[in-house]
């Protein structure tokens, strides 16, 4: 996976970036089957893997697939980037080690939701009940915001295809 | 790209699989893995890889654009609407309790039908980014393109 960002950053060609973004994601998903977490594999696969990179294909084919020559590595964004890598290694130093048990994660809420989950709602799948029944507010957000995101770019992509169809009859 | 016989038969060949994963994911949420934004992304992935390959007039006559924002719009109201059904029957918004015949049935039931709302509203999203996308192309610069 590192080599593969290490690629993004340095080719110039972003037909080839937009291809190993998609490989990057299905690295991604493969490393999340290996954690276990089969759905966020799934959507990852489909979601970073296919239809992303079919958007920056389709993207692509909008603009230019050669980065524009830039003439100056600034050397305030490596500093910027050291900077802030550091310090977000620096608070993974007092996190719990990965899988304690005792872990505030493990102790606040989720003994509950583990223990009740099946009677209180006959639903198998922990990981549904508690997006849909325990956190439902939070999953009725997030389809807003994804109803919203659509409605964003039909409003910015849309509108304008409207609009050159309409100059284009006048023709 | 509706000369490449060997992508043609096997986009034939995996389309309805992929359509059959997307709704197991749905439907089986309750059970395995997945639920409504997999299943919708699934679904998306599939009517996707379809306008890839027979292009994409062919994908808007399977499904318009007026069913996408019928759909985008269907999925939030039904998970909305699910809260409103439970407040109608005395019960706090999105608590599905009520929804059958005993408690944990009824978050069942709300939770199948909440999933579902997700799943129309992320299928109906995700084609719509392609579908826009697509258009503003020029139809000639992205066959070429690939």
């Amino acid at each position: 996976m590192a080599a593969t960002i290490f690629l993004i950053a340095r080719i110039h060609n972003l037909f080839a970036v937009a291809m190993l973004g998609g490989i990057y994601s299905l690295m991604a998903a493969s490393m999340f089957v290996v954690l276990d977490a089969v759905d966020v594999a799934f959507t990852e696969a489909a979601v970073g893997a296919g239809v992303s990179t079919i958007l920056m294909l389709a993207a692509l084919a909008l603009t230019n697939t050669e980065e524009k020559p830039k003439s100056r590595h600034g050397v305030l964004g490596l500093v910027l980037v050291l900077v802030t890598g550091a310090a977000l290694i620096y608070g993974t130093l007092d996190m719990p080690r990965y899988g304690d048990p005792n872990a505030p994660i493990h102790r606040h809420v989720a003994p509950t939701y583990l223990a009740d989950s099946v009677t209180a709602t006959t639903v198998p799948n922990v990981v549904t009940a508690v997006l849909a029944s325990y956190r439902g507010y939070d999953t009725l957000g997030e389809v807003t915001v994804i109803f919203a995101a659509g409605v964003g770019v039909m409003l910015l992509l849309g509108g304008r295809r409207r609009r050159r169809h309409r100059s284009g009859s006048r023709e | 790209m509706s000369h490449h016989f060997v992508i043609r038969v096997v986009g034939k060949l995996l389309i309805p699989f992929i359509l059959l994963f997307g709704l197991y994911v749905q439907f089986h949420g309750d059970f395995g893995p997945g639920g409504g934004f997999q299943a919708g992304v699934i679904f998306a992935a599939a009517f996707i890889l379809y306008a890839l390959i027979y292009g994409v007039d062919k994908a808007r006559e399977v499904l318009p654009d007026t069913v996408l924002r019928v759909g985008a719009g269907l999925g939030v109201l039904i998970f909305g609407g699910t809260g409103v059904a439970s407040v109608l029957l005395d019960a706090n918004y999105l608590d599905y309790g009520p929804l059958a015949h005993d408690t944990p049935h009824g978050q069942h039931v709300g939770i199948f039908i909440v999933e579902l709302g997700v799943g129309v509203t992320v299928a109906s999203v995700m084609a719509i980014l392609f579908f826009l996308f697509a258009d503003r192309g020029g139809r000639d610069e992205m066959d070429e393109e690939r």
